[in-house]
């Protein structure tokens, strides 16, 4: 998680005290044939770790020479430390408003792109024991529910996707995160909670996944961005498009996310 | 006991001045920072919201609520530790002082595991007697109390060790049976350590976060205390987290004053 940053500033150092013999590797951004090296150093939401994990080690098989750090956590967090000067060079954000935090200070290079969409689906515990079937059924009172909290992203995708669709849910909980509203679910603690497609994907045979057709209509968009303040923007480039490209898609899709 | 009031002292030590010195400013400076960057403006609108109102009231019902329960739990486990010859006292210690280094998530997992619905007791209790503890204010209280309560016995167990044991040994000769000796001798004894060691535990559930916000869930005017408000405001206006904090601030500061005031220099003597 985060604690894989200083390492990768740490290695930058190095790097810039020998940044006359890196001149080679400055040729050809992105065409793939480039020669990469260094350290690439990536800040993501924290719902792209298994994906971003998994890219990156393609990247770095790619290119011997590259290492790819990266650095997942809370959007809002990321953002914030991009604001204050951290070291970064790509940003990928589970939200457009922490994406216009970066793009607005003039700290990304180019427009951001929409690479992944996450819907909301409703997670319940393995086998369904209180049989939810649908949004309508979060308004059951005699049922725990867990929904996020509206201050947090997948609660204010919530809130939209329950009001389109007419339903004024009864919810015992707000939870501060998407991971907490899933962690009651796996527990058992709870009946049902509306959390994204991925993270239902990525807890396994715990729990189970009913679609929601109503969340279609609110998708929540990831954009991607270098940044113009990238130690490697070469690398940077190179990271975007390979997520961006079809066998990024391919590892987003099979993550459980829309891609475009 | 063993307080030490206003001895006079010609002078503190260089080598112990310097370091305390840095010690305030760094436990203070944090807190001034919140002070000096508060939206002063906003704290009217924010003390008469009534999601504040509940908010702090909740706080306030369940950290007291869950100081009496320690008391009433751990001042005889603390008199267990300090005064009973049973073999395993210390392994019994270092059991219930576990909460106070393990991370309150984890307690709060551990919370559901024995009584969420499908922990333990929780699936009996919710079976037979048709009741769950999870995301109600009773949940606020269990969770508090898992984390403070050890704070508490800690402080206890001290003042019982500290306490002249000559007292309870004059009680039983003169005939008092050891219940009495502890209601009419070592009660009156450790009274400030017991006073210590409430404020203490009620200082530690007042800012309770992560148990709480596992095991309890968070709902307003249910489940939701200051911590949790302080928190989930800071994701989207830290403005608001700023002035919040601030209210916990001044009424655990004004509390602990009020206390010390009235209650703790009278049980010092």
């Amino acid at each position: 998680m985060a604690r894989r940053a200083p390492l990768g500033t740490a290695l930058l150092l190095l790097l810039a005290g020998c940044g006359g013999s890196a001149d080679d590797g400055a040729v050809a951004a992105g065409s793939g044939s480039a020669e990469l090296g260094g350290t690439v150093t990536v800040f993501a939401a924290a719902s792209l770790t298994d994906v971003f994990t998994d890219l990156g080690e393609r990247l770095e098989a790619d290119h011997p020479g590259l290492d790819v750090q990266v650095s997942f956590a809370g959007s809002s967090a990321l953002a914030t430390q991009i604001s204050q000067g951290a070291p970064a060079d790509v940003f990928a954000s589970a939200n457009e408003a922490q994406m216009a935090v970066v793009s607005d200070a003039g700290l990304a290079a180019g427009e951001p792109q929409v690479f992944a969409a996450n819907v909301l689906q409703i997670a319940v515990p393995a086998g369904n024991p209180a049989g939810v079937t649908g949004l309508a059924d979060l308004a059951r009172e005699e049922l725990a529910i867990a929904v996020c909290a509206p201050q947090v992203p997948c609660g204010a995708a919530a809130e939209d996707v329950l009001a389109a669709a007419g339903v004024t849910a009864a919810p015992d909980t707000l939870e501060e995160d998407v991971r907490a509203a899933l962690t009651k679910v796996e527990l058992g603690e709870v009946d049902a909670a509306l959390v994204y497609t991925t993270d239902v994907t990525a807890a396994g045979d715990a729990v189970e996944g009913i679609d929601v057709p109503e969340a279609e209509q609110r998708p929540n968009d990831y954009p991607i961005a270098a940044l113009a303040d990238a130690p490697n923007p070469e690398a940077a480039a190179a990271f975007v498009e390979l997520v961006r490209s079809d066998e990024g898609r391919q590892a987003l899709a099979d993550a459980g996310f829309r891609v475009p | 006991m063993g307080m030490v009031r206003r001895r006079a002292e010609p002078g503190v030590p260089v080598p112990l001045l310097v370091p305390a010195v840095l010690a305030v400013a760094f436990l203070v400076l944090p807190l001034a920072g919140l002070v000096i960057r508060a939206p002063w403006g906003e704290l009217a609108s924010q003390l008469t919201s009534p999601a504040v109102g509940h908010a702090l009231r909740l706080s306030l019902v369940s950290a007291t609520a869950a100081t009496g329960l320690s008391l009433v739990l751990g001042v005889p486990l603390a008199w267990v530790l300090a005064r009973s010859r049973a073999r395993g006292r210390s392994v019994l210690r270092a059991l219930v002082t576990v909460p106070l280094v393990l991370p309150p998530v984890v307690g709060g997992v551990a919370l559901f595991l024995v009584l969420g619905r499908q922990g333990i007791v929780g699936r009996w209790l919710d079976q037979t007697l048709d009741v769950t503890i999870p995301f109600t204010t009773a949940a606020v209280v269990i969770a508090e109390t898992f984390v403070a309560m050890p704070f508490l016995v800690i402080s206890v167990e001290g003042a019982l060790r500290a306490a002249d044991a000559r007292f309870e040994d004059a009680a039983a000769t003169l005939g008092a049976d050891r219940w009495t000796t502890f209601r009419r001798v070592t009660l009156p004894l450790v009274a400030p350590g017991i006073a210590a060691g409430a404020v203490l535990c009620w200082a530690r559930a007042l800012g309770e976060f992560g148990a709480t916000i596992t095991f309890a869930g968070n709902f307003p005017g249910t489940t939701q205390t200051m911590p949790l408000a302080v928190y989930l405001a800071l994701q989207q206006d830290p403005d608001a987290a700023i002035v919040l904090s601030l209210v916990l601030l001044v009424v655990s500061v004004a509390t602990l004053l009020l206390l010390r005031d009235r209650w703790l220099t009278r049980a010092v003597r």
